[in-house]
Order: C-alpha cells, then structure tokens, then sequence
C-alpha cells in the first residue's frame, strides 16, 4: 500500500562531489584574456567583451552609462540603424550592461553567424563615434523613462537606500537626475570612450557550441586592437553612509503600498565571513522557505514577497531585506523584521533546518551548473574578482560544514537592528 | 529537434519525458487546462489564486516546498488566460520527491481555511503592486474590457478587481479543484536525466490510483468580428501620455497567428524595426514603442504601444502609425526583411530550448495545443510565410473597424 505522508527516501544534496567545469583559457596577441566555456547542445553562443569602465571611472554622473549605451548608436562608416539591422538580420542580440566597476558588451547568436558579426564589433570598440542627433534623442528619452520610474515607490526606495549605506558620491550610491542627463556633452562620450574602451582594459568571455575558428577569429579582429596596454586608474571611494539611520518619504500620497528598504554594510566577498554569511542570509530571506517569507508573506499576508540578500559588489557591500507590503502593515512589517533578527541572535537554528537549507543551497548550485551560459557567468564571476575555482570548492566545503554555533556567531555580529538603515516609501 | 516519449495512464493522465543525459539534474512539469478564460465573470482571478493555494498544503503533506527544498530542489508556478502551469526542478536522483508531492496535490488539497485567508491577502498585495500602484498599470485592464465583449480574455489572470479575490469563498476553491484539477484534464512532463521506463513506474505508482474526474469540455463564448473602432480616452495622475491600440488576430494555430508573428517583428522587434526606427528615431513622435501579442491560445490582440514624447499631439502620432501601418498593407516587405525577422525567429526557438526547464514547458504547451510534435514543426511554419502572406494578413487585420484604441492621458 503506498504511504502518502511519507517522503521517497532522497540522497542528501550534501553528499554529493559537486566538480566546476574547467574554463580554457587563452590570450589574444594584445594580451587580453579570454575564458572560454564549451558546452551545451543547441547551436548557440554567447560571447562577452569586458571592459573596466564601470561608473567607478566617470568624472561626471553617467558618462560611463551614457558611454556604454550609445555603443550601439553610430561609427564613422554605420548609422545606429545599419548597425542594429546588421545585428538583428542575423537573429543576433548585441547588448550592453554598464555596471559600478565593469561594462559589457554581449553577443548572443546562432554559432554559424559569428563570422560576420564579429567584425562589426571589432568596429564599434575602435570606432564609436557618438553622433550628436543620437545623444539628444538619448536625452530625451532616458529624460521621459525617468520620469515615469520616479512614480514608483521601489524605484525610489532602491536609490535612496544605496545612498543611505554608500553615501551619494561613491559609485554604488549615486543615482541619476535629469538635470545629469542635460549636462552631458559629446565630447565627454569620446574621451571616457577612447580612454576606457578603444585603448581600456578588456576580457573576454565566450561560452555555448564554439566553432573551431573561434580563437583565431577573436585574434584577427580583436588581438591587434590598442587594448590592455595604459594603466588603469587607481581610484579609491571611501563610504559616507547617512549619519540619520530611519527614514520615510510620501512620494505618492495615494500610495497603497510602501516599499521598505532595511540594509547594512557588510564586508567584500573576500571576508572570511562572506560566504558563511550567505548561509545564515539564506535562512533569514534568501529563499521561499526562509523565515522572512514563511512569516511575513506565509503567515501574515503582509506581501507578495520579502528577500533579504547580500548586493553583489566588487568592494565593500550591503545586506540587504527589500520588499513592499500594504500602506497600513509597513510598520508591522518591518518590526518582524527586527523580531526574525532577533530570534537568530538569540536561537540556534536547530538541524532540521540547518540541513534543509543546505540541502537546498547545494541543489540550487547543481543545478546552477548546467549549462554554458550559467558555467562561464559562474567563472566571469570569480575572474573579475580576482577569485579562482577554489573559491567554488570553498564554498561548497563551507556549505556542507558550518555549524549552527557558527551562523549564531554571525547573526549576533551583523543582524543587530541598530546597525541597519531603514527605509520606507509610500 | 526534441526528442520525447509518450504514454497515458489509464485515469487519463497524459505523460512525456524528455530524456537529456548532458544535466544531472530532472525537471517535472505538471500543466491543468485551466486558465483565466474558464472563471466565472463575477469570480475572476480564481485560477490565479489557486495557484497560490496549491502550495498550502495537500491532503497528505502539510507543505509543499520544505520537502522539495530538503532534496535540492527548487520551484514555482505561473498562471495565463490559457493555461496553469507548476514546475519543480531538483537533483535527478531525488526525483520520487516531486512525484510524491505532485500526485498529492492531484490527489486532493488540504483545503486549509488559514492558507486561504493569508493567500487572499498575498495576492491582493501581489494586485497592489503590479497593477494598482504602478503608472499605468491599469492599461491592460482597460483594454481588455474594451476589446472583448464576450470572451472571457476581457478580464486579466490576476483578476477584474481586487473585491472578487477577498471574496473567494472555501467552497468555491473545493468545487474549482475537482472541476479542473484532475488527472484527465493535466499533462505531467519529466524532462532531464532520466529513464522512460522509471518513469513509467514513477508515474504509475503516484499518479496511476487518481480518481480520473471528468473531462473539462471547454465552451466559451467567443468574440464575435468586430465591426466597428472602438476608442477610449482616460486621464490618469501619470508623467507621460501613453497610446495603445489592438487588432484582433489569430487563434494560436491558425496560420494567420504565425503572419501576425512576424508582423510584430517587422513593426516592433529590435531597434531596426520600422516603428521604431521611424516613430521613435526619425520623427521622435515617441520615447517608446513597442509592438507584440500575447501568444493567446483563443483569438488574440496585436498591440501596438508606446509614450509620446512630452508636447507631441497624440491624433499626430496616431497618424503617424496608420501611415506605418498602410504601408506594410500596401508594399511587400523584401526578401531581405522577411529573412531578417525570420532568422530572428530561429534563434528564439534556439534559445528557448537551451534549458530542460524550458523544454519540459513548451512541450506540456504543444500537448495541450494538441500534439508535443508541434514543437518541432514550428519553424517550418514561420519559414512558408511569403510576401504577398503579409500583405494579405495585413490588410485582413490592421481594419479599423478591427480596432481598438486607448489614449492614456497624463492629467
């Protein structure tokens, strides 16, 4: 007779030899780097050019954003749209991602079309040449989005509480205004271009089916290029958080929602209690089972849904809860908040759970290293900052081993309510 | 190409698997031909809160995800107009598991009043913050009532107010349960590294002793042509005016939902597109536009939607589409364009089967469409489109009288 109420007998997500697909790794003539991730069974690549020319290097707010956008926008010999119809008639998506350190460039095709994109990219790293019709409509445009996302009370919750923790002029604090948008000018575009792209720092990361050709191309196109060779600036930002820790702002007097932002700073991922905490954070908000959610979405309907989570920066960063609950329940939200910190300070997390969310954390990694796209974001991950595959091992160990005395340790050193800025926007 | 197996229980069950020995890791896909089209009007966003209550627990097991979680596993749901759609991925040695917890749920639910009143509150919340809180969120609530009469897509998944999701009722949710939620009304599809033969097995053992139900038979009223433009104006304490206008298209197999496919690319897919390239670049009449339909399974909408750049007349910029619209009526789109949006096509097809999760999915969608098979057929019909069929199709759908057109006024 089949027993229902009885769970199959399962194997242990901890036992199991978890193993990192090894990365190629090769260099271009030029001296840049490229790791290279062969799997996967559709014919497809990805394939991503790294530069350092995050907002970390800006002189002037969103230079390097407006920078990397208009990429795509025009050389001396292609319009925008001849370059984006190059892109799109072979089925092909260029995009391009600038970020606090880094900004990207990435392609994504059909493996049998590389060949004739290639070249095309080659030409918009050497030869952006950011026409002046196309940074007006930029403007304008960006102007209009922004308007509508300041109605909203995440998006408003999300800049301020970065500001709070990093204060607003260090690079992950800092947020956009329309009167940066007014103040840019042409000729700041070329100069940050040709300092951080045509002559910056690139790696490039390429995963999927690779055609055989593969490396000698990238060397044909890219391994002549003026990369790699000035030295990148050495800039040091130092944090200003907020000397206020609470805060509240009316953004929409007929909000119904707030959005609720309670974050800390919390050390780089080369802290020794970095991964560690990323145990602990799992319990606390980190996924559906965890206590946050279980509580204040399972238990009191409060939202639709509460994280907690660790910003995934370079430097120094923030832990973070972020969620948006009724108007009325705000206050009662962000007391069980405090309340979930406490029990953790408090109570050492009993086993069964302790060995649930390992279990979990495990199988998510397992699954996490299927597949070429999510192998070599894993390696982009480690590469950038300066992190190797003992890394992974590490964690994995780190996992499999932490005591419950040891996450208590933790929680009484970072989860103190006292430590924690706290937002709300209505 | 995907590969797969079929079989069927005797209670009705339908079961593909999809064996790939490249992961380690099983995907188990439970899709219920029940959607948002099979509420009542005066209980809309009944499948969708269902949904959420399937995770509160089953006749024999108290939850749901910590024993998911305890093998490695991970999960989540969607609900469509269409369709409801339930997916767990875990460790394909763990497997069992998500049958176990799966049949259960098929088997009975607990029908906890407590999950209930707490997952009435998450989902108005869930209402809140996507449709109620957020500059425009109301667009689409306004344009379906506009353009459906009769058939039930005129009403969203999440529901037509927030009244009809407080209201739901513990024995509406029983009644909803074993009208829908039976054997002979699912699909389950197992995709990853797994053997057809232990499926086999599996399946019989967890699914084979439920009660197989009756088959749903789905008689929805359905839209009648519509004959006269229909047109809304609506102010609303937003920064921007927006303009939305849909045409009815297609049902989801028809060869004319596969034009109107590549109708939106040529119009609106990618910065090369000609709304784009022509509203939004050239004659920066908007800051953006976009053009798409929904995949509907029944009759759908063509919509085409965007802000208007701040000062811009909004008659000049409907114009401003027509004339797009008349052209693509009037002259064939070369051979080169047509290549264009149709190798786009195939890379979308590519990239989408890159993941078993998403294999596992769209092969439980092309079973309830009538034949998994489907699946590997669809390319073939993108690439028999010609010319003159965009033409043709054009003329057939971009009527006005086929219209229906919303301003959406900053106030």
């Amino acid at each position: 007779m089949l027993n229902r109420k009885i769970q199959p007998t399962i194997t242990d997500a901890v036992s199991f030899d978890l193993k990192l697909r090894t990365c190629e790794q090769y260099q271009l003539d030029n001296k840049v780097p490229v790791y290279s991730m062969n799997a996967g069974t559709q014919d497809v690549l990805m394939i991503e050019w790294v530069f350092k020319a995050g907002n970390w290097f800006e002189q002037k707010n969103i230079v390097a954003g407006t920078t990397n956008f208009l990429l795509k926008n025009g050389t001396s010999t292609k319009t925008a749209y001849q370059i984006n119809d190059h892109f799109e008639f072979y089925g092909a998506y260029l995009n391009r991602t600038c970020y606090n350190e880094t900004a990207s460039i990435t392609l994504h095709c059909l493996s049998k079309h590389f060949n004739e994109l290639l070249p095309v990219v080659a030409e918009i790293i050497t030869d952006s040449i950011f026409p002046e019709e196309e940074l007006i409509t930029y403007q304008q445009n960006q102007k209009q989005k922004l308007s509508v996302n300041l109605k909203k009370c995440d998006f408003i919750a999300n800049r301020l509480i970065d500001e709070y923790v990093y204060g607003f002029h260090h690079p992950y604090g800092k947020y956009t205004s329309t009167l940066d948008y007014d103040q840019l000018n042409r000729a700041e575009l070329i100069e940050f271009f040709k300092r951080f792209y045509a002559e910056g720092h690139c790696t490039i990361f390429t995963a999927g089916k690779i055609p055989s050709n593969l490396q000698s191309q990238l060397n044909k196109y890219f391994g002549a290029l003026p990369l790699q060779q000035r030295a990148i600036p050495h800039i040091q930002y130092n944090l200003q958080s907020a000397v206020e820790k609470k805060h509240q702002i009316i953004n929409d007097e007929n909000g119904v929602q707030g959005a609720i932002r309670i974050a800390r700073p919390f050390p780089n991922k080369h802290h020794p209690d970095y991964q560690k905490t990323q145990i602990l954070n799992n319990i606390f908000g980190g996924f559906f089972g965890s206590r946050l959610m279980s509580n204040i979405r399972e238990d009191k309907g409060y939202t639709y849904g509460i994280h907690s989570y660790i910003q995934n920066h370079m430097g120094e960063t923030a832990w973070m809860i972020s969620t948006e609950a009724g108007r009325d329940v705000c206050e009662a939200t962000i007391s069980e908040v405090y309340k979930e910190m406490e029990i953790l300070r408090n109570e050492v997390v009993d086993e069964d759970e302790l060995s649930l969310v390992k279990n979990y954390m495990l199988g998510t990694v397992l699954g996490d290293l299927d597949g070429p796209f999510q192998l070599i974001a894993r390696w982009k991950n480690y590469v950038l900052n300066n992190l190797d595959e003992q890394y992974f091992y590490n964690s994995v160990q780190l996992i499999k081993n932490t005591g419950a005395e040891e996450l208590n340790v933790l929680a009484k050193k970072y989860l103190n309510p006292e430590e924690f800025y706290e937002l709300t926007v209505i | 190409m995907i590969e797969y197996n079929r079989f069927t229980l005797d209670n009705g069950l339908t079961v593909l698997v999809h064996e790939d020995t490249a992961t380690p890791m099983a995907v188990v896909n439970v899709l219920y031909d029940v959607g948002a089209r099979d509420e009542h009007p005066n209980k809309t966003g009944f499948a969708h809160l269902f949904e959420h209550l399937m995770f509160g627990g089953s006749i024999n097991i108290a939850d749901y995800d910590e024993p998911l979680q305890r093998a490695g596993g991970d999960n989540n749901a969607y609900t469509t107009n269409d369709l409801t759609n339930y997916y767990c991925q875990l460790p394909a040695q763990n497997i069992e598991t998500a049958f176990w917890l799966e049949s259960d749920r098929m088997l009975s639910l607990a029908f906890s009043e407590k999950s209930l009143s707490v997952q009435r509150k998450v989902v108005c919340e869930e209402f809140r913050e996507h449709y109620i809180n957020k500059p425009y969120g109301d667009v689409w609530k306004q344009m379906r009532q506009l353009a459906y009469t009769v058939h039930p897509y005129q009403w969203m998944t999440i529901g037509k107010e927030l009244s009809h999701v407080e209201n739901a009722h513990i024995d509406d949710v029983k009644h909803f349960f074993f009208k829908h939620y039976r054997p002979v009304n699912a699909i389950l599809v197992v995709a990853g590294n797994v053997r057809t033969e232990d499926i086999k097995q599996l399946a019989e053992k967890w699914f084979g002793p439920i009660p197989m139900g009756d088959k749903y038979i789905r008689c929805l009223p359905q839209e009648p042509v519509q004959d006269l433009a229909r047109r809304l104006t609506i102010e609303a304490a937003v920064p921007l005016d927006a303009f939305v206008k849909t045409w009815h298209m297609d049902a989801r197999l028809n060869k004319g939902y596969y034009t109107a496919d590549l109708i939106t690319e040529i119009l609106g897919g990618g910065a090369s597109s000609r709304l784009y390239q022509s509203l939004v670049k050239e004659q920066k009449l908007f800051s953006n536009l976009d053009c798409y339909h929904f995949g509907s399974l029944d009759a759908g909408l063509l919509t085409i939607e965007g802000k208007l750049v701040k000062g811009v007349d909004i008659n000049k910029a409907e114009q401003a589409i027509a004339e797009q619209i008349a052209q693509i009526q009037e002259q064939p789109v070369s051979i080169a364009e047509l290549t264009k949006v149709k190798n786009k096509t195939e890379s979308v097809i590519a990239f989408e089967d890159m993941s078993i999760m998403s294999r596992a999915s769209s092969l439980a969608m092309y079973e309830l469409m009538g034949d998994a098979s489907l699946m590997n057929t669809e390319l073939e019909k993108y690439q028999e489109i010609n010319p003159q069929d965009i033409v043709d199709y054009s003329k057939q759908i971009f009527r006005e009288s086929n219209s229906n057109t919303l301003h959406y006024l900053a106030k």
